[in-house]
């Protein structure tokens, strides 16, 4: 579904690259979260699936494409297997919750009799049957990411992408987004969510990838945000950072 | 759907921007104005030439017993000279040359003078005597007027050989300044005018980037992204070329046809009304060529995936 062979990504000006020599494998239907420290490599991960950036070195195949030598004018209609969802949501503000589910698949021309019966079905699922008519700034922060949801996933896509999607959220509310990521996960549907959220991630018990400054340092099933089989030297910055606030009373 | 989709968009964006639009169309539509004058100039010469150069002549004056210049010395050119002219114009070395020539006496001469300046006082004035008796030679090819200026400005009895044709290059090198100019004018207001459609777009594009972002991340295809930025551009400048148009015909109908028709009579051809509707479907293709590239060139900075 998703592989990375070796992939390094250096930005131009950059003497450390933001991914070093990165190879994984993500099957179809799995549940993996990313985590690591903001710099680790995490958004460059999910900006390269997207294809939103290119590898310096290795090769990517995404859904049988290989996106090192897929042509620009290929990338769009490779765009729509695949759901995107962020921490800021990115909803349009003037376009009601129903309006802005629909766009997604009115620019990509679905009909307009496919987008009446699939957009309430979306809202649905994410539990916002009733509130199709309302605007974003109407909705609560929670709301507003369950919009985007519907909108990633309206066109069902076979890989959602999930770029800190609880970052903004209450815990209560982020429990909420997890459940509805797991039923979506539970439909087929690949989901590769970044995050920072610890009690999340050792909560659910799934697959694990962590990054440090660009190389996985772990890649785990059923594992936590942090674990023991890791050396806590090897964390650097960020490990003595741990030490110290453990350290002090 | 998808064309409704585009044309709704390309709407709101033309509604967004409504002064920038504006601007544009009024930029189209006085550089365009200026091409299509330029255009008309043109095609003005060109019907002027065709006309004049069809009638312009070489004509051999024959001296006067007033005359002092040329081969003259105040005497009225003799009979034997007069026919030694017209023997050189019938010999073989010219005669190639002429499509045919006629032969103006005095009181020819005088009619003719008489009714061009029937109006000036200096008619009253003029006897036949003191106009030249002349040959009217129309060439074969009026370029070589050369050759005959040269064998007869030596012969006896000739006072001068004119070709008319001197006449008309000043007019046609004024025409052709004012030609110039227009096109001049029209460059530099053509290049404002794309420059402002590209600005548009861009202002254009920038308000509504969270909808380009959010498009290219669901994976609207760039014609998809691209099409209601340049339909909003052609839009403007097809109504700008649509005034220039209109502006050109006008100045045909009203200024053209009208107060220079008055003035200058019958005396030369004038470009029509049906060469001004040439004009404007050209004004037209060449307005809605340059929106669309330069609004194509500057969505594509939106359009990087």
């Amino acid at each position: 579904m998703i592989r990375f062979d070796s992939v390094s990504k250096a930005y131009p000006g950059t003497t450390r690259p933001a991914l070093n020599s990165v190879s994984l494998e993500i099957l179809k239907g799995e549940f993996v979260f990313l985590v690591g420290a903001s710099g680790s490599g995490k958004s460059s991960f999910l900006r390269l699936i997207l294809r939103e950036e290119t590898p310096t070195k290795g090769a990517i195949h995404v859904l049988g494409q290989h996106l090192n030598s897929l042509p620009n004018r290929k990338v769009p209609y490779f765009r729509r297997n695949l759901g995107v969802v962020f921490q800021d949501f990115r909803l349009l503000p003037n376009k009601t919750v129903f309006d802005n589910v629909a766009f997604t698949l009115q620019v990509i021309g679905k009909s307009r009799g496919f987008i009446q019966e699939a957009v309430p079905d979306a809202l649905k699922m994410v539990g916002l049957a009733g509130k199709s008519n309302r605007y974003p700034h109407e909705l609560s922060g929670g709301e507003q990411q369950r919009v985007a949801i519907a909108r990633a996933v309206v066109n069902k896509p076979a890989i959602l992408l999930a770029d800190e999607p609880t970052g903004n959220l209450d815990p209560a509310t982020s429990a909420g987004i997890m459940t509805l990521l797991e039923r979506i996960n539970l439909g087929g549907t690949t989901v590769l969510m970044a995050t920072h959220d610890a009690g999340i991630v050792d909560q659910m018990k799934r697959r694990v990838i962590e990054l440090i400054t660009g190389q996985i340092v772990r890649d785990e099933r059923q594992g936590g945000y942090q674990t023991q089989a890791v050396p806590v030297q090897n964390f650097g910055g960020f490990a003595e950072r741990v030490i110290n606030t453990e350290v002090a009373p | 759907m998808r064309l409704g989709l585009i044309l709704g968009e390309a709407a709101n964006g033309l509604r967004r921007n409504v002064s920038m639009v504006i601007s544009v169309i009024l930029v189209t539509f006085i550089s365009l104005t200026f091409v299509g004058a330029a255009i008309l100039l043109q095609m003005q010469i060109g019907q002027m030439k065709g006309y004049w150069y069809d009638r312009a002549q070489v004509a051999v004056y024959m001296c006067t017993d007033v005359d002092t210049t040329g081969n003259c010395s105040q005497a009225e050119a003799t009979q034997a000279q007069i026919d030694n002219v017209k023997g050189q114009l019938d010999s073989p070395t010219l005669a190639p040359y002429i499509k045919k020539y006629e032969f103006e006496t005095h009181e020819q001469a005088f009619e003719n003078f008489k009714s061009q300046f029937s109006d000036l006082p200096i008619a009253a004035f003029v006897t036949p005597e003191t106009l030249n008796e002349s040959f009217r030679v129309n060439l074969v090819d009026p370029n070589q007027a050369d050759v005959l200026i040269e064998s007869l400005s030596g012969s006896a009895g000739v006072q001068d050989v004119q070709d008319q044709r001197g006449y008309l290059d000043q007019i046609f090198s004024v025409l052709n300044a004012a030609s110039a100019t227009a096109i001049g004018i029209a460059v530099l207001m053509l290049i404002a005018a794309v420059l402002l459609i590209a600005t548009t777009i861009r202002l254009s594009a920038f308000s509504r980037r969270r909808e380009l972002g959010i498009m290219r991340l669901v994976g609207a295809s760039n014609r998809f992204i691209q099409t209601p930025f340049v339909l909003e551009g052609v839009f403007a400048s097809f109504i700008g070329s649509i005034l220039a148009g209109a502006a050109i015909v006008a100045i045909v109908q009203f200024f053209v046809r009208g107060v220079l028709q008055q003035t200058l009579q019958s005396t030369t051809t004038l470009v029509g009304l049906g060469d001004a509707l040439t004009v404007v479907p050209i004004l037209i293709v060449v307005g809605a060529l340059l929106a669309a590239a330069s609004a194509s060139v500057a969505i594509s900075r939106y359009l990087k995936v």
